[in-house]
């Protein structure tokens, strides 16, 4: 077995009587964009929290690049590599564009005891923020104020600023949510441009941007993964198949 | 491709501006200006009106600075600290506690008020930035009241009589015996407070801060130890506030507990939301004005508290922004 990038082991997590991660066991390997779906209620939003570090699991590890960060907290792990978008848009609503992406930049540049000089005229986090709009496609937007942004605008930031803190791993929870036709195909251009370059774990209800997009697909279904594989095979899987005509 | 962004780099490298908008500015600076000037003349052509005589104003600016100290948390951190006259307190009875001891000089008045007020915050601060929203009002709240007793009971130092200051704190280069220079003093303080949030809030440190306040599992998930920056920011403001503390005392020559009651706290909440929180200037603005409506009202009637009360109910209610609100959008409804 190669070593996993994200190797997820035996993960378990309830909430009084009720069993949200089942023994999830899981391995993202460095460079492949890796999707999980599941129906309404399998546990995803759990197991994300768990990743990013937000909820300590009852057992099981996560194991991050070799080293165990089951209960790290989550600015710790933003420094082993580790980034994430918010399935709802968790932007700086208050401040602008560039501003959102510069503090992401900020938070990778050594530490923020500067207390003097303003922050908003340093090229160091100015331009690194602005190339990063440019890849998104957010360039012109760079002086709104966030809070202005249209929904789809709002999702491009959050993509953003998980990529301004330069991760090797990006943790994307429905990266898609609420958004129209174009607006996903747009999303998913540049997904598929971070393709190779990072390595994703995508959490997705859009089943055509997911087949389009990952190598390998995991099914989540009652905290549990009932099948991993590529698209086609997880296409032809009865299981799989059952359990999403079950539900819908 | 590289000439555009670097095109577009320069129209994103804008720095702040000290006075704000440029509808703004004008009224800012003629409102400092008068708050400097019209005392001054008023002490100098005689002019017996209270309300413009260097003690009332004095006063304000002492209660002005504890504001933009209190605004650094509350306005632009979102820390909305219930507790913030203890650090007058603890400012006044640093100078008075010293004095009472045959310690007279300045240069340990004022650095001790800092530091023993930003010790304060530190031990409190790491304590209830463990919690949040209301508890976090309510911690604040019950840390000052702790203060407020263990002053009450302090018998060598007056207890709830209170201790007189004999005399002010001796500078070596000037003597704020003299009220013009007090005077003097306390407005240079209040600008230095003023341009010292200034410069912090728009530094990498505040940028931290104002993220913290928008969005605090954000700036967890980007990498930031919040907590750690909260509190720094929360001892920053508690130092500050026992620099305004140790000018009250200087200002009245008599202290008491009640400097850091609870209701002194409350008070200079509204002093910051009245003029606008997270504004650099708001709370200048919402001290002068409370200070003033205070005074007006409890010349008229006994009962101006409740006359007051509906008033600033109103002002919060229906002034977006605070006073500085109304400022910066040259009293134009957006």
């Amino acid at each position: 077995m190669t070593e996993a990038m994200l190797d997820i082991r035996g993960l378990r997590k309830s909430f009084g009587g009720v069993i949200a991660t089942d023994g999830v066991t899981l391995g993202v390997d460095a460079g492949e964009l890796h999707a999980i779906i599941g129906p309404n209620g399998a546990g995803k939003t759990t197991l994300i929290a768990q990743l990013s570090g937000d909820l300590t699991p009852d057992a099981g590890h996560v194991v991050f690049d070799g080293k165990d960060i089951t209960t790290l907290p989550p600015h710790r792990r933003s420094h082993f590599g580790m980034a994430r978008s918010f399935q709802i848009t968790s932007v700086f609503m208050g401040l602008s564009v560039i501003d959102n992406v510069a503090l992401a930049v900020q938070a990778h540049d050594g530490h923020s005891f500067r207390f003097w000089k303003p922050a908003t005229t340093e090229v160091q986090l100015r331009k690194p923020a602005l190339e990063v709009l440019e890849k998104v496609g957010l360039a012109s937007r760079a002086g709104s104020i966030a809070s202005a942004l249209s929904h789809g605008e709002r999702r491009q930031l959050e993509i953003a600023m998980a990529l301004a803190t330069n991760p090797r791993f990006l943790l994307l929870d429905e990266p898609m949510a609420g958004m129209g036709v174009e607006e996903s195909a747009a999303m998913v251009d540049i997904l598929r441009s971070l393709k190779g370059e990072k390595t994703i774990l995508l959490v997705e209800h859009d089943m055509d941007a997911v087949f389009a997009l990952a190598d390998r697909i995991s099914v989540l279904v009652y905290g549990r993964v009932i099948a991993t594989g590529k698209p086609d095979a997880i296409r032809g899987n009865a299981d799989v198949r059952s359990a999403y005509l079950g539900e819908t | 491709m590289t000439d555009t962004t670097s095109a577009q780099l320069t129209d994103h490298l804008q720095g702040p501006q000290f006075f704000g908008s440029a509808s703004g500015r004008i009224i800012t600076i003629v409102f400092m200006a008068v708050l400097l000037l019209v005392p001054v003349a008023a002490h100098f052509l005689g002019v017996r009106l209270q309300l413009v005589s260097l003690d009332f104003i004095t006063r304000i600016l002492c209660l002005a600075i504890a504001a933009v100290s209190l605004n650094l948390i509350l306005g632009f951190g979102g820390m909305i600290s219930f507790g913030h006259a203890a650090f007058i307190g603890i400012g006044a009875y640093s100078v008075g506690i010293s004095a009472y001891h045959g310690y007279g000089s300045a240069w340990l008045h004022f650095p001790l008020a800092i530091f023993a007020s930003a010790v304060f915050a530190l031990i409190t601060g790491a304590i209830s930035l463990r919690t949040k929203g209301v508890y976090f009002i309510m911690i604040t709240m019950a840390f000052a009241q702790m203060a407020y007793y263990f002053f009450l009971s302090l018998e060598e130092y007056g207890g709830d009589d209170g201790l007189t200051i004999y005399s002010r704190s001796v500078f070596d280069i000037f003597d704020i015996e003299n009220k013009l220079v007090l005077f003097l003093l306390t407005y240079a303080c209040l600008v230095g407070s003023i341009y010292t949030v200034y410069r912090i809030v728009n530094s990498r440190f505040g940028m931290v801060v104002r993220g913290c306040h928008s969005n605090e599992t954000r700036m967890k998930a980007l990498g930031y130890n919040t907590y750690v920056y909260k509190l720094t920011a929360y001892v920053i403001a508690g130092g500050m506030c026992g620099l305004a503390g140790a000018l009250l005392g200087n200002f009245t020559t008599f202290i008491s507990p009640d400097m850091m009651n609870w209701s002194r706290s409350g008070e200079l909440m509204f002093m910051v939301i009245l003029g606008g929180a997270g504004s650099l200037f708001g709370p200048v603005f919402g001290a002068v004005t409370f200070v003033f409506i205070e005074e007006l009202l409890s010349s008229f009637t006994t009962y101006w508290a409740l006359p007051f009360g509906v008033l600033l109910v109103l002002s919060v209610l229906f002034i977006k922004g605070g006073l500085n609100g109304l400022i910066q959008r040259g009293w134009k409804h957006d």
